[in-house]
């Protein structure tokens, strides 16, 4: 349903996201999980036609979100984090108003209000002003203008933040319900929620995605690494068996740029492996030139994310 | 359409909620109806409606861009253009349905003045010519300053940055015939031509020239077409 490949935006030379590449199958919740400031929100403005992408191109449903965009626009309904409303509109009014904007006529708008009315479990405030609404139902007038004109793709972006836990709760379940019918993508700080609601789950940090698995297999299978990077003179084929040798070492990537041999270490976590890759390098004739910790490992980023409700 | 209807009707409906266009409406009928009787106290008054079409367009140089102001920069400040460019609404539609709208509104509030016509042709018998080509020449004047405005609203998030410089606007083209006389030659003259004022001189003397309307025509289209670039550039930046 949607597909995204090489996504990069910058905004002036800083690169929000870089080379971001995805796809969610219809009908699947796909969970964006990171911590403030990954990329998240830029990833869905793109998605939805807000922003374009710097580099590298989405889909939706096979419509180009920047060459066929009114085509993409039409299949998405979009929740933004921060739930724009126009505060003295009822909501009633509201609901019907972005209804005519995605297109539907009178008749369908009409039908399918009491609907979205009902869902969202907005029955009492009809014809309240928006602006006199609590920032719970303002978030559920927000859902409700997102699904009414039953769009393929769901687009909500923290749909939870700032709400009390009750409607949390309540939120979550609707998401839950809308993933049936619908291909949903959200995002999220908080571990457990993601956890909770969604099929897949990517993992993005400083704009990259560092990781891509369901719920489970994240929770279990990604703890305790950590990351070293090496570049060193000498002939890959021996330094790669070498290198997979040294104790704590579960995994050696090699890359060869313009001649310099990078090795991406995967080890075991609270093993410092430093010292035993350079005895290795120097008792074997190599030259090391360079050695470091590359960025965050996934349990960092796990640890930076909300991993508790905060209740 | 139908969105650009939408968007209209939407905004239309804001600005009969909102106190923004009564006061606008208020201070439009003061002053203009202070222009309107200044001259019928004279001990032979003439039966015309001059004076006021000739304050109309200074009031509105205040007035038309506190009617735009809000129409896109609002949808910036508050986020609501996040929704409103990801549904599958043309730019133009947008652009076209919000200034519809203030015109609209424009268009009623001249309605209101008409009450001083009636007024003229109930006491007296003044020529019906200027007064039909004066209201022509407010309107398109008014729809020309009122697409200056959504452009100032279209290219900030702020209302008082928009309002600001569409006055600032709309002032330079009310004394832009002033370079006639300081700048010599050619720029001059063109400067000149670009004034709002001498366009609309000759409507209020009852002279309907085609010059005249294609001038306001052309300047609506201007910045109607201005606005929608603006708008689309908005999903490049």
């Amino acid at each position: 349903m949607i597909q995204a490949k090489n996504l990069t935006h910058f905004y002036g030379p800083y690169p929000a996201i870089q080379d971001v590449n995805f796809g969610v199958r219809k009908g699947e919740i796909l969970g964006f999980l990171g911590p403030n400031g990954a990329g998240k929100t830029t990833t869905m403005r793109i998605i939805t036609g807000f922003v374009p992408p710097s580099r590298g191109q989405v889909t939706l449903d096979g419509f180009d979100v920047v060459e066929q965009s009114l085509d993409a626009r039409s299949r998405v309904g979009y929740l933004p984090e921060t739930v724009p409303l126009y505060t003295d509109m009822s909501v009633n009014n509201y609901l019907k108003y972005m209804g005519t904007l995605r297109g539907m006529p009178p008749g369908a708008i009409k039908a399918r209000l009491g609907e979205v009315i009902d869902v969202c479990r907005l029955g009492d405030y009809r014809k309240t002003q928006i602006g006199k609404l609590s920032k719970g139902f303002r978030q559920r007038v927000g859902i409700a203008q997102a699904i009414i004109h039953q769009p393929q793709v769901l687009v909500l972006d923290e749909p939870t933040i700032g709400i009390d836990p009750i409607q949390v709760v309540e939120t979550r379940k609707l998401i839950q319900e809308l993933g049936r019918d619908q291909t949903v993508v959200l995002s999220s700080h908080i571990l457990p929620e993601v956890s909770m609601i969604c099929d897949r789950v990517l993992i993005i940090n400083e704009g990259h995605i560092v990781a891509e698995d369901t719920p489970k297999n994240l929770a279990e299978g990604l703890q305790g690494v950590e990351r070293l990077e090496v570049e060193i003179g000498g002939p890959a084929a021996e330094v790669l068996p070498v290198l997979k040798g040294i104790r704590g070492v579960n995994d050696v990537a090699h890359s060869n740029r313009d001649g310099r041999h990078t090795y991406t270490i995967q080890a075991e976590s609270g093993q410092d492996l430093r010292d035993a890759i350079s005895q290795e390098v120097v008792s074997n004739g190599w030259s090391l030139r360079g050695l470091q910790m590359v960025g965050m490992s996934l349990e960092e980023i796990f640890l930076r994310l909300t991993t508790q409700e905060e209740l | 359409m139908r969105t650009a209807q939408a968007v209209a009707w939407k905004e239309i409906q804001i600005y009969f909620s909102s106190p923004t266009a009564y006061i606008v409406g208020l201070i439009f009928l003061a002053l203009t109806g202070f222009f309107f009787t200044q001259d019928l106290g004279d001990p032979f008054p003439e039966a015309t409606l001059t004076p006021f079409f000739d304050g109309a367009i200074i009031v509105f140089i205040l007035l038309a861009p506190a009617l735009t102001m809000r129409l896109l920069a609002e949808e910036s400040k508050l986020g609501t253009i996040e929704l409103l460019l990801t549904s599958p609404v043309r730019d133009w539609e947008i652009i076209i349905g919000k200034y519809v709208a203030s015109l609209v509104f424009f268009i009623m509030l001249v309605a209101l003045s008409f009450l001083y016509a009636i007024l003229l042709f109930w006491f007296a018998s003044p020529d019906p010519g200027p007064i039909y080509a004066g209201y022509l020449g407010l309107i398109l004047y008014g729809s020309a300053a009122l697409s200056i405005g959504l452009l100032t609203s279209t290219m900030t998030n702020n209302q008082i940055v928009s309002a600001v410089v569409a006055m600032g606007i709309l002032l330079a083209l009310f004394f832009a015939d002033r370079a006639f006389g300081s700048v010599s030659g050619k720029a001059g003259e063109i400067i000149g031509e670009m004034g709002l004022r001498g366009h609309y001189d000759d409507f209020a003397r009852g002279v309907i020239d085609t010059t005249n309307i294609f001038y306001f025509v052309s300047v609506i289209a201007f910045f109607l077409f201005l606005s929608i670039r603006t708008l689309e550039s908005r999903r490049w930046r």
